[in-house]
């Protein structure tokens, strides 16, 4: 099992139930840490867009993750 | 600067710090907290800000403005926390040579912003509250 930290804004840390919450999966990549958490939190499926961003850029699903990585989620934004 | 701060957003300063003796223009956008949202009565709104991310993707957006026109300055202040109506939730200036490039300038860095940068909020009514373009579908009401 691989131990990452997800952090969750906005919308988010409402579904995840906290600013940074624990997270352990077998999977490695965007891609698999995507579908585990909207199987986990299937209210996440329900948003307009969910962006995962791996040490403050936004990533795409192939790319892999490392434990020691800052991984964030990031639901529609709505700044300005 | 790039600055994301629970303060008041002191706009000269803002102006201030983007201004350059080589410009003809300074263009600035402020943004405020509307009172109202799909007819309904906003009481407060609240900002939060993915804050590293949010720098690093705003300097993206100013180093492409930069690439596309001749900035001479430049400034980004954005508020995050409870803002009331009225009170100033972003502030973007930009100085150029000339106006044209300035308006253009400062109309990308703002428009960009809001579609990129990591930041949220949340409108706060008299019954209840909602994180803005949460949902799959448009919260509608008909007049």
């Amino acid at each position: 099992m691989n131990k990452y930290t997800i952090k969750a804004f906005g919308v988010t840390k409402d579904i995840l139930g906290g600013k940074e919450v624990p997270f352990e999966m077998t999977g490695k990549t965007v891609g698999e840490l995507r579908a585990e958490l909207n199987g986990r939190y299937p209210k996440l499926v329900g948003l307009k867009s969910l962006y995962i961003a791996v040490n403050n850029n936004y990533a795409d699903e192939t790319k892999e993750l490392s434990v020691t990585d800052e991984i964030a989620l990031i639901p529609p934004v709505s700044g300005g | 600067m790039i600055k994301i701060t629970e303060k008041a957003i002191d706009v000269q300063k803002v102006i201030d710090t983007a201004t350059s003796l080589g410009a003809g223009a300074v263009n600035v956008f402020v943004g405020t907290v509307r009172n109202n949202a799909n007819g309904k009565n906003v009481v407060w709104l609240e900002y939060e800000a993915y804050e590293t991310m949010a720098v690093a993707e705003i300097k993206k957006i100013i180093d492409e403005a930069s690439h596309r026109w001749p900035l001479l300055g430049w400034a980004v202040s954005h508020r995050i926390g409870t803002l009331k109506p009225g009170e100033v939730s972003v502030v973007v200036a930009v100085s150029s040579p000339h106006r044209k490039e300035s308006f253009e300038a400062c109309q990308y860095i703002i428009d960009t912003l809001k579609e990129k940068a990591p930041i949220w909020k949340k409108e706060v009514f008299e019954d209840g509250e909602e994180w803005i373009s949460a949902r799959p579908i448009p919260m509608t009401v008909s007049n």
